[in-house]
């Protein structure tokens, strides 16, 4: 079974099913959807088949497929999983059929037909699927930067009021990165050429190099301010707020759900195992990043009046967490790290999808537009909450396993930076909870209001303030509960992070070895490897 | 009395046959009757330039020296007489577009009319269109193929002739806006004139230097340390002249002026064609005659390099005209050929040759596919070239947005096209000659360019379309055989490059 092409078909079935969706004629939207929808789901089920076949204890990395691509540059056309890469393509599988779920309707509001968003929205899967699955650093660069183009299109065509602006802007910060790094893949290169005698991009011969170490550094630097940007750590970040704020609700989901991850997991795949001695050398300075990223982007989630700006932001704030678990250079951390990355996908995407949906009933992405829904949408609050217990880590959901993972894995080699970065869950609880207080309970107020009209949400806020108590009560919010479609999103998600929350050793049995593994290459791991 | 040099025939076919093509084409002008000439013309042109890409491609594997030394034919030579006629030939499928202007031809009729008088308002709505354009380009195609294979400065002198002069001509034929496009010939003339003067005048101090004109004996006689001063500034005037035919910062300023107001398909060719002509010559003249004072020419291509992409990637944001901003880019992109020109030892080691013959295969295709795109979206007044009148066209032509937005990404140097590839290819042959810090300048460029790039894109797909927008003209059988050859090729080489850079890499040979 593991000779069987999974990773090959797992990207080509969603680029075709892209090219088939844009190819429908102009009326066919219900049929565009339908046919996203069976893609995914087929690529969610090749996911846990690949899984199936994947043997954790077995070669590092399996269900390998590999073409001559551009002989002259010596890179093939080869892909392969380990547990780390294994773990988010599965991510990719859950997320992306819930995203076509979550865009049914969203989709037609936009200014392009939807088969241009569900297209999009297929390529941008296969690229992702790409970016894990490539075991050959050019093939991962192509992937890095190709993957720009539909998430570009994506914000571009169906975001927000500003998203030319984040559109732009997110293109740019990506391609700056992804240039800088594209000097050290080179560079990388012709070391291989100088050592091996022939320039070579598989992982496994790059993996092998002596390289000095001063090149070490630059290239470890190329390669980090790229994956830095893309994670985002601080203070190369300002790009994801305004993406983030401005992307359609299934964009924001896979930005930051999984584009993101691509950060991390360079990270963990290409600077540590190819750079050691530049990654022992400069992990000081990046956990200095993660940790201030951890405080800064939390506080200023809590200053946050727009929702979705939020989320971004404490996204941010979750990435230092991440980086730290990596950088901490312990097979427990950076076993939590990986685990982080899923399950921040799956807790940040239930987040985005269930404030889209917040969206979508009021219009308007402020806080301060809502107020009291949960008496009239205990579904849509419910699933708030629980994306919101899982975001801020509370024992019993799948974060809490992995941040605490993160945390004790992180505190015998780094103690200072760990106890600083524990303050970062305190201020989680804080912007959370605000945020769904704010919304979901006390008086109802804001857009949702039965007889608001388009310019009502300042008047009511402003009778809030006086009279509160004399009107609230004989004003009814004119909101409804989640429809079946929408249970149907969100439903898989909290499932998952609940059965995560107290079941995660499937997960962490696919992702340790890997880890390990990874460590060995860098040979700092000073034990903590027996759980 | 002198004797006849040795002529290798089948090795010259392909520049005989787009010469002997031009000749014929002089002849039917005089002597077809009018209405079949437009058909003729085009035809003869097409079998020239078709029939010399077949030959070079039959050629392939050919290294010799020929015409009493004059000629090289060598894998380099042939590789860019292909890509030159293969261009050139979509060139003329260009030209050959007569569904799109309501006036039938992007050509004006009669340039001998004065622009705005009577006669001339007459002209331009008549269905009569002028044919000398055909020969006139084939002559410089010829002229292109000749200079990549000269082996003699004053055969590549002759060269840069037959092919500027058509150029300057055809350059002011365009249909409206006359005067622009005059302005644009006279300029190019004026600055190309200049500029020929630079290559003669270092000619003749090299063969002063060096008593001779053929590049193998300059080599011979050449300076190790590169203390003649004579042979440096005959050098240094060589490639000035060079670097102005390549629109190289800063010797581009006529770049933008001539790129907007030649005819677009006109525009298109020497975008294409005329950049793969001047970086042949500059190859082999810095590799074949001076390849031996590599340090004497180095750091003026380093600066020079630098120069073209910075100003190139800088002074494209500010263009509000596609047709400036796309000449702005060729600047920045001659730099990034620069780059890759830099990325051969002074003894012909390292991948640099092939990357920089596989870059130009590659911008001439994306560039020439662009401008094409760039004839199809018209209003009352022509081509609209404006870059507000392209917001909202995405919503308006989905397909020629898409197709516009695969070149742009291509020109950005975005992976999956063959924009990256190329840029891939240079790069990689410049760090591995050291040249590190200029890739380093040549990606920021990259990145600033991008942006300019990126803006054409958000227009068309991001804008709410403009009230009274221009219209995109159903293109006629010859524009759509352009676009859907670049546009196949920019994909082709952006996924499977394979093929053709090992085609490069094996015809990376000088002979000198």
């Amino acid at each position: 079974m593991s000779d069987f092409p999974w990773l090959l078909l797992m990207i080509a079935l969603p680029a075709v099913g892209a090219a088939v969706v844009a190819a429908l004629p102009r009326g066919r939207s219900l049929l565009a959807k339908q046919v996203a929808l069976g893609v995914s789901l087929a690529v969610l089920l090749l996911a846990v088949l690949a899984t199936l076949a994947f043997d954790p204890d077995g070669d590092r990395f399996q269900l390998t497929t590999s073409v001559s691509w551009i002989p002259d540059f010596g890179a093939d056309f080869a892909l392969g999983v380990d547990g780390i890469a294994l773990v988010m393509l599965l991510l990719i599988g859950v997320l992306v059929p819930l995203v076509v779920g979550a865009s049914w309707h969203e989709a037609d509001t936009g200014p392009r037909p939807p088969r241009v968003f569900f297209a999009w929205l297929l390529l941008l899967e296969a690229m992702m699927v790409g970016v894990f699955a490539a075991v050959d650093v050019l093939l991962f660069y192509v992937f890095f930067e190709a993957m720009l183009v539909p998430m570009y299109f994506l914000i571009g065509s169906f975001g927000g009021p500003r998203r030319q602006y984040a559109a732009v802007k997110f293109f740019l910060y990506s391609l700056v990165g992804g240039l800088i790094m594209l000097a050290a893949v080179i560079g990388l290169y012709v070391v291989s050429t100088s050592q091996l005698g022939e320039g070579t991009f598989a992982f496994d011969a790059l993996r092998q190099l002596d390289i000095d170490p001063d090149v070490q550094k630059l290239l470890f630097l190329g390669f980090f301010v790229a994956f830095a940007i893309k994670a985002p750590l601080v203070p190369f970040h300002t790009w994801l707020p305004d993406s983030g704020a401005e992307a359609p609700i299934g964009g924001a989901v896979l930005l930051v759900g999984v584009l993101d991850k691509v950060g991390t997991f360079g990270f963990l795949r290409y600077c540590l195992p190819l750079f050691p001695d530049a990654s022992r050398f400069f992990a000081p300075f990046v956990l200095v990043l993660a940790v201030a990223g951890i405080l800064y982007a939390a506080l200023l989630a809590m200053g946050q009046s727009d929702m979705k700006r939020l989320v971004s932001y404490t996204s941010i704030s979750h990435f230092g967490f991440i980086a730290l678990g990596i950088f901490a250079f312990t097979t427990e951390a950076g076993t939590g790290a990986v685990l982080y990355m899923v399950n921040h996908g799956i807790a940040t995407g239930l987040l985005f999808l269930v404030v889209g949906m917040l969206i979508a009933r009021g219009g308007s992405r402020e806080i301060g537009d809502y107020g009291g829904v949960a008496r009239h949408a205990p579904k849509l609050a419910g699933a708030f909450l629980v994306a919101g217990l899982a975001s801020l880590a509370l024992p019993g959901t799948n974060s809490f396993v992995s941040e605490f993972l993160v945390l004790i894995g992180s505190f015998p080699e780094r103690p200072v930076f760990t106890v600083v970065a524990t303050a970062g869950i305190i201020l989680a609880a804080l912007y959370i909870l605000l945020m769904y207080q704010r919304t979901m309970h006390g008086p109802p107020r804001g857009v949702l209001l039965a007889d608001a009209g388009p310019e009502a949400p300042q008047e009511a806020q402003q009778a809030h303030g006086a009279t509160a108590t004399l009107t609230a009560p004989t004003r009814t919010l004119r909101v409804t509960d989640l429809s079946r479609r929408e249970l149907a999103v969100v439903a898989p998600l909290v499932a998952l992070i609940i059965g995560l929350g107290v079941y995660p050793q499937p997960l962490l049995d696919l992702i340790e070895p890997a880890v390990s593994a990874t460590l060995s290459d860098v040979g700092t791991d000073t034990g903590g490897t027996d759980r | 009395m002198i004797e006849v040099p040795d002529l290798s025939f089948a090795a010259l076919a392909p520049l005989l046959l787009v010469l002997g093509a031009a000749c014929l084409g002089v002849l039917v002008e005089a002597f077809a009757p009018r209405d079949v000439r437009h058909p003729v013309q085009v035809a003869i042109a097409l079998v020239g330039t078709g029939g010399a890409l077949v030959a070079t491609l039959l050629l392939a594997g050919t290294h010799e020296v020929t015409a009493g030394g004059a000629l090289a034919v060598d894998g380099a030579a042939l590789f860019l007489q292909a890509t030159i006629a293969g261009l050139g030939a979509l060139s003329i499928l260009l030209f050959a577009e007569r569904s799109l202007d309501p006036a039938r031809s992007a050509f004006v009729v009669s340039a001998a009319v004065p622009a705005g008088s009577p006669r001339d308002r007459e002209l331009v709505t008549t269905p009569r269109v002028q044919t000398e354009v055909y020969p006139l380009a084939t002559f410089a195609i010829g002229g292109m193929m000749l200079f990549v294979a000269a082996n003699d400065l004053l055969i590549m002198f002759v060269a840069l002739e037959v092919l500027s002069l058509p150029l300057y001509l055809i350059s002011g034929m365009a249909r409206r806006r006359r005067l622009l496009s005059q302005e644009a010939a006279v300029k190019y003339f004026l600055l190309g004139a200049f500029a020929s003067a630079f290559f003669l005048y270092g000619l003749a101090l090299v063969y002063g230097a060096t008593g001779s004109v053929r590049l193998s004996d300059i080599r011979a006689a050449g300076p190790d340390g590169g203390g003649d001063v004579l042979l440096v500034l005959g050098l240094a005037l060589l490639v000035v002249g060079l670097l102005f035919k390549a629109s190289v910062a800063p010797f581009h300023t006529w770049t933008p002026d001539v790129y907007q107001g030649a005819p677009t398909p006109v525009t298109a060719f020497m975008a294409a064609c005329t950049k793969v002509a001047a970086f042949g010559a500059i190859l082999r003249l810095l590799y074949v005659a001076f390849g031996t004072a590599e340090w004497t020419w180095r750091p003026l291509v380093y600066a020079v390099a630098i120069v073209s992409m910075v100003v190139g990637a800088v002074l494209g944001l500010t263009q509000t005209d596609l047709k400036r901003m796309l000449a702005y880019s060729s600047v920045a992109h001659a730099g990034f050929l620069l780059t890759g020109v830099l990325g051969l030892g002074g003894g012909g080691e390292g991948s640099g040759l092939a990357a920089t013959m596989f870059y130009l295969l590659t911008y001439g295709l994306t560039t020439l596919g662009a401008f094409a795109v760039l004839t199809l979206v018209r209003d009352g007044d022509g081509e609209a070239t404006h870059l507000s009148q392209w917001a909202g066209l995405g919503a308006r032509s989905p397909l020629t947005a898409a197709v516009m937005t695969l070149f742009l990404l291509a020109l950005a140097g975005i992976p999956l096209t063959a924009g990256f590839t190329g840029k891939f290819a240079v790069f990689r042959a410049a760090i591995e000659q050291g040249a590190w810090p200029l890739v380093v300048v040549a990606l920021l460029a990259s990145a600033v360019a991008a942006f300019f790039y990126l803006r054409v894109i958000v227009l068309m797909y991001f804008s709410e379309p403009v009230a009274d927008g221009p219209t995109v003209g159903v293109p006629g059988v010859p524009t759509t055989v352009v676009l859907a050859v670049t546009a196949t090729a920019t994909l082709a080489l952006g996924i499977l490059p394979g093929a053709v850079l090992e085609l490069a890499e094996q015809a990376a040979i000088f002979v000198g």
